[in-house]
């Protein structure tokens, strides 16, 4: 049915350390309140983010500046989050390496091993076929308030 | 948080997914949220909660925290990515088909079904112009030549609900996914503890937690829960993957990917249908899954006791548990089951109707009552009662003769059980 995706490349300590980053470049961020990449900068940005929205087509989202490529950001990258499709994921790769970006997050779907590869090389570490607000949800959010299944067994009070 | 422990136990699951400790209050048992809404932070966080773009509580309809540490736990213990909790497993079981069937669709199910969800899926898909085969659960070449350009659906029972025929989930997923459809599996009589249907290739599990799962007969609930790996976007799915109508034009498979089908089913079909789970009862069926591998290990054992007892009285003309049956069955208990045929069966008294109704009358400490699952040793009568509407040509389908006891085998003492039991028979 759908394309496998390796273990590592969802393995929760990463995924984990990749949250508690603190600035994420939206590739794709979409205008249109409808879309997924909307949803999920809104809610980065809602959860305490400073989300970096990056689309050529736009020049603000949600109140952000939004920048044509990765190399337009004139501050540095902790996450490069991307909602496009798998062949554009090369090129974001290599970008997220020249701007020493720290995570390569690919999207629900967004599937490139050669993306993978070159973010790699570049010393870039990467995440596949995950959603960072279910992600963040899971981990540090309210997921499970909607019944949805967190894996997270804990007896001990938030703090 | 810190921490790189993971705790994976099955036991160490029933009792704490879903329920941390509260983090304003430190209450280690489950608060029971019983309010019908909740106030919000600011006007932009309401908004943000109703366009679903912030997991947050709007209205007791669709969300209450209490219900979600339920929704949590079952879907943890199924391996689901989440859960919809429903005010009984049959509001589940429509909800389930509401959200991924539209008029002109088609759906094959299993012919060895609980007699309330084969009347629900007669009456109630050929209302909706939804079409409907049956076909038999164990041969499932017969659900392959079944399919249709429309078949949106296949849908069966781990063990079906009385026959105790058990269904081979893996080939008849294989099956269904050939043919992009996805296959809903009702596990109520397995429960998680002996079966997980989505290890084995099933989308979407449906329960009863009226039985097992709550374990003490004081509430009636259902659940829906996905496995988040079928591809409503396939192009089968239109209703699921298309711009919803019914939430301003929201993709919800697009826009929530595994957890779209589940989304769309909490925001719009348990929104409209309204059969939402109270917080009382969620906490009472949370409370009772504390307890299900324990449970269920007793139930078990007792039934495969009381089965042995009843196929060696000459009063009894067949006993359907595992045990006895084909050898084909007795492969899928050991592939699916551990061997198990579950805690209800059915058998057969020598006679018809009278000698039934005789037994049942002489029990005392089986209980004459239309559920199963409860931690107390339960008894009926199908043909006269739950399988009532069925027609005689139904009835057979689903394994049924006019003698046919069903027992729901309890957690007492065996040697207790079987000497009611003797005694119920020696009166017949």
């Amino acid at each position: 049915m759908k394309e496998k995706v390796l273990d590592e490349w969802q393995d929760p300590v990463l995924i984990r350390s990749a949250l508690s980053e603190k600035r994420v470049a939206v590739v794709g961020m979409s205008s249109k309140e409808l879309r997924a990449s909307y949803f999920v900068g809104f809610y980065l940005k809602r959860n305490g983010y400073d989300v970096v929205p990056v689309n050529p087509r736009e020049s603000e989202i949600l109140g952000m500046t939004c920048y044509p490529s990765l190399q337009d950001i004139p501050d540095p990258i902790d996450v490069v989050d991307v909602f496009r499709e798998p062949a554009a994921v090369p090129q974001i790769a290599e970008e997220s390496v020249a701007i020493g970006a720290k995570f390569l997050w690919l999207q629900f779907g967004v599937i490139s091993h050669e993306g993978v590869s070159i973010a790699t090389e570049g010393g870039v570490k990467s995440i596949v076929d995950r959603c960072i607000k279910i992600e963040h949800a899971r981990y540090l959010g309210r997921m499970h308030w909607l019944g949805f299944n967190t894996e997270q067994i804990r007896a001990t009070r938030d703090r | 948080m810190d921490s790189k422990l993971e705790f994976n136990g099955f036991h160490t699951r029933s009792v704490h997914a879903g329920a941390r400790p509260d983090a304003v209050t430190g209450s280690r048992a489950q608060p029971i949220h019983q309010t019908t809404s909740y106030v919000f932070e600011d006007p932009e966080s309401a908004a943000a909660y109703f366009n679903l773009q912030e997991y947050g509580n709007t209205y007791s309809r669709i969300m209450n925290p209490t219900v979600g540490a339920l929704e949590e736990r079952i879907a943890n213990l199924e391996g689901a990515v989440g859960g919809v909790a429903f005010a009984s497993g049959l509001a589940a079981q429509s909800a389930a088909l509401f959200t991924l069937l539209q008029p002109g669709d088609h759906v094959i199910a299993s012919k060895s079904l609980y007699g309330g969800t084969i009347t629900q899926l007669k009456h109630l898909l050929r209302k909706l112009s939804v079409d409907l085969d049956f076909a038999d659960a164990t041969n499932l070449d017969e659900w392959k030549g079944l399919i249709r350009d429309n078949t949106k659906l296949f849908f069966g029972e781990t063990i079906g609900n009385p026959s105790g025929v058990i269904l081979d989930i893996e080939i008849l997923s294989a099956i269904a996914h050939a043919a992009d459809i996805p296959l809903m599996i009702d596990n109520t009589f397995a429960t998680p503890y002996l079966c997980r249907p989505m290890e084995w290739g099933a989308d979407i599990v449906v329960h009863s937690v009226t039985k097992f799962l709550g374990g003490h007969g004081t509430s009636i609930g259902g659940v829906v829960l996905e496995s988040g790996e079928f591809d409503w976007s396939n192009g089968r799915f239109p209703v699921v993957s298309e711009p919803s109508p019914a939430y301003h034009d929201l993709e919800f498979h697009e826009t929530f990917g595994t957890f779209g089908y589940l989304m769309k089913l909490r925001a719009e079909t348990l929104r409209d249908l309204g059969a939402c789970m109270s917080p009382f009862n969620a906490f009472l069926i949370g409370l009772g899954v504390e307890t299900l591998p324990l449970r269920m290990s007793k139930h078990i054992e007792n039934a495969r006791e009381v089965a042995q007892f009843l196929s060696s009285s000459s009063q009894v003309d067949k006993v359907h548990y595992v045990d006895y049956s084909s050898s084909e069955q007795k492969e899928l208990a050991q592939k699916y089951l551990s061997g198990s045929g579950g805690a209800v069966f059915c058998f057969d008294l020598k006679g018809g109707r009278d000698e039934g109704s005789k037994f049942i009358n002489s029990l005392q400490l089986f209980s004459h009552l239309a559920n199963v699952g409860d931690a107390k040793s339960l008894v009926i009568h199908p043909a006269s009662t739950t399988h009532r509407q069925l027609s005689d040509e139904e009835l057979n389908d689903a394994g049924i003769g006019p003698g046919t006891i069903r027992l729901s085998v309890g957690i007492e003492d065996s040697q207790d059980l079987i000497a009611d039991l003797r005694n119920g028979l020696n009166e017949v």
